[in-house]
């Protein structure tokens, strides 16, 4: 509708690939248009009433005491009030309809994603599938993915440009995200918070795979590679940034509830207690 | 001895800090050693930096905000260079920790250190000016609020020297902030240079607050104070209640640093989104408090240039007011992302909206002011009109991002780097230029060169366009703020356009440095020698360029809105009123108190910064002598004699009569 024609296809927001980023895009389209249905009729109103009574021009009629109008300070008030009832419409309705914590309405059941920010890289646990990967969050397309977040380490914001809402991931707190995919690609995604010295080479990718792929990734990766556990999480945790993508054939039970938790993963069943790092409030 | 503090604290093996440290050091000796070879201290410490004077702090704080706006933007012209080359293979020339310690100094030095000293600076010259009165309420406060905003200048200039600045961004959120993950002196620099100049900033509030509220002149009721004066006691009433917050918030953080608490850490109980909601409660009226002194401003000069009185002057105050109420309303428009429920979220999305009605209706009362008059496109109206229309594109996108679903996708991107720096330089910067070259004349007695102003004026304008137009498109592309290194060849041009922009935006500051330069070299030509070069309209146009010390000979008498164009109608019409009765003036003593509290500040502060206890301990009984022997002192004013009086104002007098009224001489 208006100036996307520069942007559309260069992997920006204005370029949306699944039900919430499109919503979103159009939100933001439409809140500009009213806007500036009022604001370049203001802008060229101001240069316009500049330039006719400027001291020049001795045509314009100077009025040197008007200073007050009931009727116009009626409309000035009246503009932004109106267009303000308008957008705080829109924004009311559309806080609702893309709360990001909300279910989006789908016939299939959503896919359960962990996600766990880490200096610098992203841990994606997939606990149907039993499986995690880093640096890249691979999902069937055209079904709904539901995620929960937290943070291992500082803040960090989770945001695929190409699909919407972006959340943040927050040490001892869990935040919960829906997004869906529904054309099939790979999207680059980040964190939109900084969060030190790795922080722009924590980038990760999105792909979108038909079901059929997804299910087969997810079981290439049970087959082979190391597990997630204890120890391996400690050496995932360390500081590190540019990470190429990996799997892990299996993870720790419990490692996304204790690490929401601010607690080092509990060991393998069977292992002794793991020493938390930090007293339960 | 000296706590975390050796010689690895100097940046000998990082070239740009080094280099950059060293320039500035020689620079900042050369000053000091052409003052001391020149023999100007004396004159220094008597007349400027003891000084009381509403005018003269009003002056110097402007001029501690010229200095650092020149520091940040060296900090932004870095940012913009580096991110011109740093995509793909090409790394740039700053690595991430000096590149985070940039951006993180940037946006502290440019909202602390630039626009609030400014914007400080320019009401504590104003304001008493244009009540009709002689000084603040607390004169030796308003010095010591100078000084510890100079004080925390110092603190965060020393960093690139000593050690490092924090790299958490400019607000430093936890628990990135936080020891576990900030350990160097970085973070205590930002916390302890801030927490000096957040005392300095709430003592001027209380000042201004006082004086706006407690001393105006005879017949100067609310309704017929200047538009700049309502802003300033809406701006000031922000400080008063913001400032606490900042100062409480900052606190907590630091007894986590130091002492070991868990307000916002990981651990033990702790949450850091306690943090940025609180920042937040100071963070947005702080926005307000940037920017309506600036709505003041525009008030003025439009009012000013186009020959007329401001229009609806009573809608004004009620758009102002309601602003200083909602500003405090809105803080969670920061985090959308945050996870807060859809309820939340929509309404805090709503309240910061209404803040659009009573901005759009001063946007609108600009507007009928200019209808109807004779509009003078003197430098000043062109910095109004200027930001007119770039306020109203970054209002706009200010209320694009309230939507929070346009907000989830917006959020931290470089629309909103593009969108703050468009109300911030449209709106407050563009408002200080307006204001400093407006009120120029009456500080020093003669005017800003005009054709160095427009040039200056126009590289800013095309500047902040080329510069922060591509940051809206690469942000809309999915560019987050704050990355040191990118791989998308698609932001690459755009990145390179913005460099553009703030090349020219260099240029305008050079105008303006030459601009100060050339006019103070022909001054004689430039010379206001009425006191009122605007044809103003407030009553600090009825002094004369300078006003002496006592601002005026006698209080005046306020009859109606716009009180000095009032005296100079009546005085066009029936002659001058018959010369006052002069009495003898009491005035305040110039002090060293504000000096020397700063001084013991900084010692504190950066004792405190290296852990050097002693020093510590030292600083704080040095402080606490201070104000003892403050405390202490018995003569706080000397009178100036009638006659003194008598004889400058009768020079004013004539001024007016003979050389003021005959330029006017418009008929009645």
């Amino acid at each position: 509708m208006l100036a996307s024609w520069p942007l559309g296809g260069c992997g920006g927001v204005l370029d949306p690939q699944g039900p919430v980023g499109a919503a979103e895009k159009l939100i933001l389209l439409n809140s500009l248009g009213i806007m500036l249905a009022i604001v370049v009729p203001t802008i060229l109103a101001t240069l316009g009433v500049a330039w006719w009574f400027r001291a020049s021009n001795r045509r314009a009629v100077y009025r040197p005491d008007w200073e007050y109008s009931g009727r116009i300070e009626l409309v000035v008030w009246a503009i932004p009030a109106m267009t303000v009832l308008l957008l705080g419409g829109i924004g009311w309705a559309g806080s609702h309809l893309l709360d990001p914590a909300k279910a989006l309405a789908s016939s299939a059941a959503p896919l359960e994603v962990d996600v766990v920010a880490l200096d610098w890289k992203w841990l994606f646990i997939y606990p149907e599938q039993g499986v995690a990967s880093v640096n890249r969050l691979v999902a069937p397309v055209g079904r709904p993915i539901s995620l929960r977040l937290t943070s291992a380490t500082v803040m960090d914001s989770f945001f695929v440009p190409q699909l919407g809402t972006q959340i943040y991931a927050m040490p001892g707190m869990t935040t919960r995200l829906n997004l869906q995919a529904d054309r099939l690609g790979r999207f680059p995604g980040l964190s939109a918070m900084f969060s030190g010295d790795g922080f722009s080479r924590m980038s990760f990718v999105f792909d979108a795979l038909p079901d059929a792929q997804f299910q087969a990734w997810a079981a290439a990766a049970k087959a082979q590679g190391p597990a997630l556990d204890a120890a391996g999480y400690q050496a995932l945790a360390r500081p590190s940034q540019g990470v190429a993508p990996t799997t892990y054939s299996a993870v720790a039970p419990g490692l996304f509830d204790a690490l929401a938790r601010t607690q080092t993963p509990p060991p393998p069943a069977g292992a002794a207690v793991a020493m938390p790092t930090a007293m339960e409030p | 001895m000296f706590g975390k503090l050796t010689w690895d604290a100097i940046p000998f093996n990082e070239p740009i800090p080094l280099i950059s440290a060293l320039a500035v050091v020689l620079l900042v000796g050369a000053v000091l050693g052409w003052i001391t070879v020149k023999g100007h201290w004396p004159y220094l410490w008597r007349e400027w930096i003891t000084s009381v004077d509403h005018k003269r702090i009003g002056v110097m704080y402007c001029l501690l905000g010229f200095l650092m706006l020149l520091r940040g933007f060296a900090d932004a012209i870095m940012m913009r260079s580096h991110l011109a080359l740093a995509h793909g293979a090409g790394q740039g020339y700053l690595p991430p920790d000096h590149y985070d310690q940039i951006f993180s100094a940037h946006g502290t030095i440019m909202i602390f250190f630039t626009a609030m000293p400014f914007v400080v600076g320019l009401m504590n010259f104003v304001v008493p000016l244009q009540l009709g009165i002689r000084d603040v309420a607390f004169p030796t406060f308003n010095s010591v609020s100078l000084w510890l905003t100079a004080s925390g200048v110092l603190l965060i200039n020393a960093s690139l020297v000593i050690g490092n600045f924090a790299r958490t961004g400019w607000l430093a959120y936890p628990p990135l902030s936080e020891l576990k993950f900030s350990p160097d002196v970085g973070v205590d620099y930002y916390l302890w240079a801030l927490q000096i100049a957040g005392i300095g900033t709430l003592l001027a509030g209380i000042n201004l607050v006082t004086t706006i509220l407690k001393m105006r002149a005879p017949g100067m009721g609310y309704t017929r104070m200047p538009v700049f004066c309502w802003t300033a006691l809406a701006a000031n009433l922000l400080i008063v209640a913001a400032f606490p917050v900042l100062t409480a918030t900052f606190a907590m953080l630091l007894l986590d640093r130091y002492l070991g608490f868990h307000f916002f850490t990981n651990e033990a109980g702790g949450n850091a989104m306690m943090y940025v909601n609180l920042i937040w409660i100071w963070g947005h009226p702080e926005v307000y408090i940037l920017a309506l002194p600036a709505f003041g401003v525009f008030s003025e000069v439009v009012s000013t240039f186009s020959g007329k009185p401001l229009f609806g002057y009573r809608s004004m105050i009620l758009a102002t007011m309601a602003i200083c109420i909602l500003s405090f309303m809105v803080w969670l428009h920061h985090f959308f992302t945050m996870g807060a429920g859809a309820d939340v979220n929509a309404f805090f999305g709503f309240a910061t909206m209404i803040i659009a009605v009573p901005t759009g209706v001063k946007v609108y009362n600009w507007l009928f002011t200019m209808y109807g008059g004779r509009v003078r496109f003197e430098t000043p109206m062109l910095w109004a009109i200027g930001f007119m229309v770039t306020f109203v594109i970054g209002g706009m996108t200010g209320v694009l991002m309230a939507v929070p679903p346009a907000d989830f996708v917006l959020h931290n991107s470089l629309f909103l780097v593009a969108h703050f720096h468009n109300v911030v330089i449209g709106g407050t910067l563009f408002g200080i230029f307006a204001g400093y070259t407006f009120w120029f004349p009456k500080a020093f007695g003669f005017r800003l060169h005009e054709g160095w102003g427009k040039a200056a004026f126009w590289c800013w304008l095309v500047g902040f366009y080329l510069a922060f137009m591509p940051l809206y498109v690469v942000g809309l592309m999915g560019m987050t703020r704050r990355m040191q290194h990118y791989d998308n060849p698609a932001w690459v041009a755009w990145l390179q356009l913005a460099m553009v922009g703030a090349g020219v935006i260099l240029c305008g500051i050079l105008c303006q440095v030459v601009q100060l330069v050339v006019s103070i070299r022909r001054r004689e030509a430039l010379r206001d020698v009425t006191g009122d070069p605007w044809d103003g309209r407030s009553l600090e146009w009825s002094t004369p360029s300078p006003p002496p010390l006592f601002n005026y000979a006698v209080m005046p008498n306020v009859e109606g809105e716009e009180a000095y164009w009032g005296i100079k109608q009546r005085a066009l019409r029936d002659g001058l009123a018959p010369e006052p009765r002069y009495a003898a003036i009491e005035m305040p003593r110039n002090s060293p108190t504000g000096f020397v509290t700063a001084f013991f500040s900084t010692v504190t502060g950066f004792a405190l910064i290296w852990h050097i206890w002693w020093m510590v301990i030292a600083g704080l009984l040095g402080a606490f002598a201070t104000f003892v022997w403050f405390a202490w002192r018995d003569e706080d004013e000397f009178e100036i004699p009638a006659d003194e009086v008598a004889r400058i104002d009768r020079e004013r007098r004539r001024v007016r009569q003979d050389v003021l009224l005959p330029s006017l001489g418009r008929p009645a």
